[in-house]
């Protein structure tokens, strides 16, 4: 019990500082935290990531960071594509839910470095016009 | 035009759910980069907007999975109150800790986790 409460604490922290959602995470610490199966363990994935979800888009909306009507039609429109997804996960075999979690987990992994690569060119590019500007003054 | 935007916004919320209901994630892998694309939002609005409808996507494939009898509900709740906190806290530190050298690091453990799916 305090082991799940612990690995949501942690995920949550990860996925703050990071910027991604909390489903990456905690189906891997439902799955080698607690034990559950990769189909429960993806199911009750679902249930942490709606609060988690929920309060990330507050935040963001006090700095107007939703586009609020968009989102709601995205969130109508899913139905189909959560159905079709739900029915498939219980269809598959283990094994190919695995893998195509570890294909997800790889897709992201590629996002994250792209991204830090980004930034920290970003950072160098910054620090560069900023001690030419230096030297020339 | 009013259409193809809705049709366009369609087309994410399925693809996004497909992706909610197989992984048990709320789909923000697909929704934000397709909304940087298709109608150039920055990042943090690609972002924020995601979330929001992520709470509708994922609150609706939970219960489709606890339809199918999957989901267990005190180990979701034990994960999910603590991770908000967590979430909070992370955003803090976001600004206080290279984060890069941080992203660099998970992005190794995911591989690793991947790894271990695929072999183990």
């Amino acid at each position: 019990m305090i082991e799940a409460a612990a690995l949501g604490l942690a995920a949550g922290l990860v996925a703050g500082m990071l910027g991604v959602g909390g489903g990456i995470l905690f189906v891997p610490a439902l799955t080698l935290g607690v034990g559950l199966s990769q189909l429960d363990a993806e199911a009750t994935s679902l249930l942490a990531v709606v609060p988690v979800a929920l309060v990330g888009a507050w935040r963001q909306e006090r700095y107007g960071n939703v586009a609020i009507r968009d989102a709601a039609v995205i969130g109508a429109l899913s139905g189909l594509g959560v159905l079709a997804g739900v029915a498939l996960a219980n269809a598959l075999p283990t094994r190919a839910l695995k893998i195509g979690f570890a294909g997800l987990l790889l897709v992201t992994a590629f996002q994250l470095t792209r991204h830090a690569i980004g930034s920290l060119r970003e950072k160098r590019t910054l620090r560069e016009k900023r001690s030419r500007l230096e030297r020339r003054a | 035009m009013a259409g193809g935007r809705t049709l366009k916004l369609a087309a994410i919320g399925t693809a996004a759910g497909v992706f909610s209901g197989l992984f048990g994630v709320g789909g923000g892998v697909v929704i934000v980069p397709l909304l940087i694309l298709w109608f150039s939002f920055d990042e943090r609005r690609a972002t924020g907007t995601s979330l929001a409808a992520i709470v509708i996507i994922a609150a609706v494939a939970v219960i489709l999975q606890a339809l199918y009898g999957n989901v267990h509900v005190l180990d979701g709740v034990l994960v999910g109150v603590p991770a908000v906190a967590g979430v909070l806290a992370g955003t803090w530190l976001q600004q206080r800790v290279p984060v890069e050298a941080i992203s660099l690091l998970f992005a190794l453990l995911m591989v690793v986790i991947a790894a271990h799916l695929v072999l183990g």
